[in-house]
């Protein structure tokens, strides 16, 4: 029987299998940040450990870092004191990274596509959930723990129980005006947060394929959402044409020998998945969630559905105390709900095509008075480039605020916060409490949505403008 | 890690589902470079409501937290599994648990527990209604017993983390025994993939 591609990545970094253990995968890529890798090197020093390899290991800086006045000290000493030991332990243990005002600086899921150090048939790990975004590249990648971080530091291995596969096929065309960011929403109405919970999921079809590479990476940035261990595409000619000429990407012959590798990165005609989903794209409008998980999605046309739309007892539990949580009463259309605050941003939607999407919808409008907007472009390339291309002048001109890059809104763990009760329009990957800031609420859209409900003063599709 | 072999206690019902790990430890904790002093953070957005359950003094010392399905979804900060096990509980039970979080328990030693979620509903109103019910959790048996409801529960749990469990092993040390493994495997990856050391 054939193999899914996902199957065939595994197989091919298995370092040993057998005596009852998981398999110890080898990982070819260690990205690192400081939040979740500080106790994982403690654990090394205890230990009287090295890191295993230091050249398949980068650092940056992202979660904590301000996005204005970066020339200045950090002013939360607890950040500050985060950020420096990051530094101090990569110069300790000998592994690059990139700091807050570098060049290369960005966030995580940012940087390692951009500098082509993401490519196909990888296995890439990070401490940090969102790191099935570099499956876009038809690489096996996936969030892990502290141990886990110390354990690839140590060992650049893994032990990794094996996982089932999943399908997941958008079929047909996306009406115009959807964007990958709708279809992982989609997704996630039809399967909830527990519906990958065991299996990498492959996205496959017509819709998948014609998607850009930015797009691939809103797609499988959020299989984390509904619980799979990695999302990932095979990689094809829009891949190759995204890695060519970057920084780390092969070069010469060395090309020629990865193409070869990375054309046999498909699922054979007759594997056979475990669990099965398709979609049709055609149906998929643009989406927003209303609730306080990933899941609780429905379409920006739509209106707030009450409890009993639900049949699960603990979905309507949720389902009112979501209501609860972000103020709305069934029956209301989203287009009736007032925004306050825009964030245009993250691992999920801060990509040059996100930004150049957004500018698109604006150019020329003003934002609705009273709204708070932020642009928090993904890394400092991809300001330098939005720069270039003058998008910085769209949003200033709007009325937007043009930020540094880092993650800024999406977790709230720089000065960029909701208030208690502040709601917004967030181009991220999370709706929980509080996620956004403490008492804020949080609504997922795409950044065409974000940008028009902040011309609109409510949440809006740009073609309602 | 140390060893885990049996458990034995009262339970707390957290009678909610989709408990993200954002709940668990809001993010401002994690601006912490330490590994200890979690305790604090535990739901900490969710205890300045003074009819939370954790601030319920019926269920002072419990060691074992029950929750409704899909706990400890979303991010994967450790500091999550950090400040249950610092909060003073020592096994999690619920329906489905978050991939991460599940695995970041195992890895110190704080036991999650998938059970059928009839039973869990059980479990949660049982509790819910007597907060002095005691739990036997026995890791070698995977079994969970409440004798006072005339319980005894089957849970899975993958041999090596059993395993582990009970021998109370560093995963680390494991791997480490197979160093020629990973060298060999080292000579054979392929030539053009990126390294620090390359540009």
């Amino acid at each position: 029987m054939g193999r899914t591609l996902s199957q065939k990545i595994w197989d091919h970094h298995v370092v040993r299998s057998g005596n009852d253990l998981p398999d110890l995968l080898y990982i070819d890529l260690h990205l690192i940040h400081e939040v979740t890798s500080p106790q994982a090197f403690d654990g090394l020093r205890l230990n009287g450990r090295k890191v295993r390899r230091p050249d398949l290991t980068v650092a940056t800086e992202d979660h904590n870092v301000p996005t204005e006045n970066i020339d200045q000290p950090i002013e939360d000493e607890v950040s500050l004191k985060q950020i420096q030991t990051l530094r101090n332990n990569a110069d300790e243990f000998g592994i690059t990274n990139y700091p807050m005002g570098d060049p290369n600086q960005g966030i995580v899921h940012v940087i390692g596509p951009e500098l082509g150090l993401t490519q196909p048939g990888m296995t890439v790990v990070c401490g940090d959930s969102h790191t099935s975004t570099h499956g876009a590249f038809g690489a096996l990648a996936f969030g892990i723990g502290t141990s886990e971080v110390e354990h690839v530091l140590a060992t650049q291995t893994l032990p990794q129980p094996k996982q089932e596969t999943m399908s997941i096929t958008i079929n047909g065309q996306l009406p115009s005006g959807s964007s990958a960011k709708d279809v992982v929403l989609a997704v996630l109405a039809e399967v909830g947060t527990g519906g990958g919970i065991g299996a990498i999921a492959e996205f496959r079809g017509p819709v998948v394929e014609s998607l850009s590479m930015e797009g691939r990476m809103t797609l499988c940035n959020m299989a984390i959402e509904f619980g799979a261990k990695a999302g990932l595409i095979a990689p094809d000619e829009i891949t190759y044409e995204y890695l060519k000429g970057r920084e780390h990407s092969p070069k010469d012959d060395q090309w020629q020998k990865a193409i070869r590798f990375w054309d046999g990165l498909r699922t054979d005609p007759d594997a056979v998945f475990d669990r099965e989903i398709i979609l049709d794209g055609g149906m998929i409008t643009p989406q927003v969630t209303w609730g306080t998980n990933p899941g609780q999605v429905i379409p920006v046309s739509g209106s707030v559905p009450g409890p009993d739309a639900f049949e699960d007892p603990a979905e309507q539990e949720a389902a009112q105390r979501a209501l609860d949580y972000m103020g709305l009463t069934p029956g209301t259309k989203m287009s009736d709900v007032a925004v306050d605050t825009v964030f245009i941003g993250s691992c999920t939607n801060s990509r040059i095509e996100d930004l150049r999407s957004a500018a698109e919808v604006i150019k020329g409008k003003k934002v609705a008075k009273g709204v708070r907007t932020l642009v928090v472009p993904g890394s400092r390339k991809v300001k330098e480039i939005a720069e270039e291309e003058g998008l910085h002048e769209i949003f200033l001109e709007s009325g937007f605020d043009w930020r540094e890059p880092g993650c800024s809104m999406c977790l709230a763990m720089n000065p960029d916060k909701l208030t208690v009760g502040e709601r917004s329009a967030s181009t991220s990957n999370r709706n929980f409490e509080g996620r956004q800031g403490r008492g804020g609420r949080t609504h997922l859209v795409s950044p065409r949505v974000a940008a028009a409900s902040a011309i609109a003063g409510y949440f809006a599709t740009p073609e309602e403008l | 890690m140390k060893p885990v072999t049996i458990i034995e206690g009262t339970a707390v019902p957290l009678d909610r589902s989709d408990v993200d790990t954002d709940q668990i430890i809001p993010s401002d904790w994690l601006k912490r470079v330490e590994k200890t002093g979690f305790e604090k953070g535990l739901f900490s957005e969710w205890r300045d409501d003074k009819n939370f359950i954790l601030n319920n003094e019926d269920y002072a010392g419990a060691c074992i937290l029950i929750a409704g399905p899909n706990f400890g979804t979303g991010s994967s900060r450790e500091h999550a599994v950090w400040a249950i096990q610092q909060a003073g509980f020592d096994a999690v039970i619920s329906p489905r648990f978050g991939p991460i979080f599940k695995n970041n328990a195992t890895k110190n030693g704080l036991v999650p527990i998938e059970i059928d979620s009839h039973l869990g509903n059980q479990l949660l109103h049982e509790v819910g209604q007597n907060p002095d019910l005691h739990f036997v959790i026995d890791i070698a048996q995977r079994s969970v017993e409440v004798p006072q409801l005339g319980l005894a529960i089957e849970f899975e749990l993958e041999g090596s983390v059993q395993d582990r469990f009970l021998k109370g092993l560093d995963d680390i040390s494991i791997t480490l025994n197979n160093v020629e493994a990973i060298k060999d495997f080292e000579t054979s990856r392929g030539e053009w993939l990126p390294s620090q050391n390359s540009i």
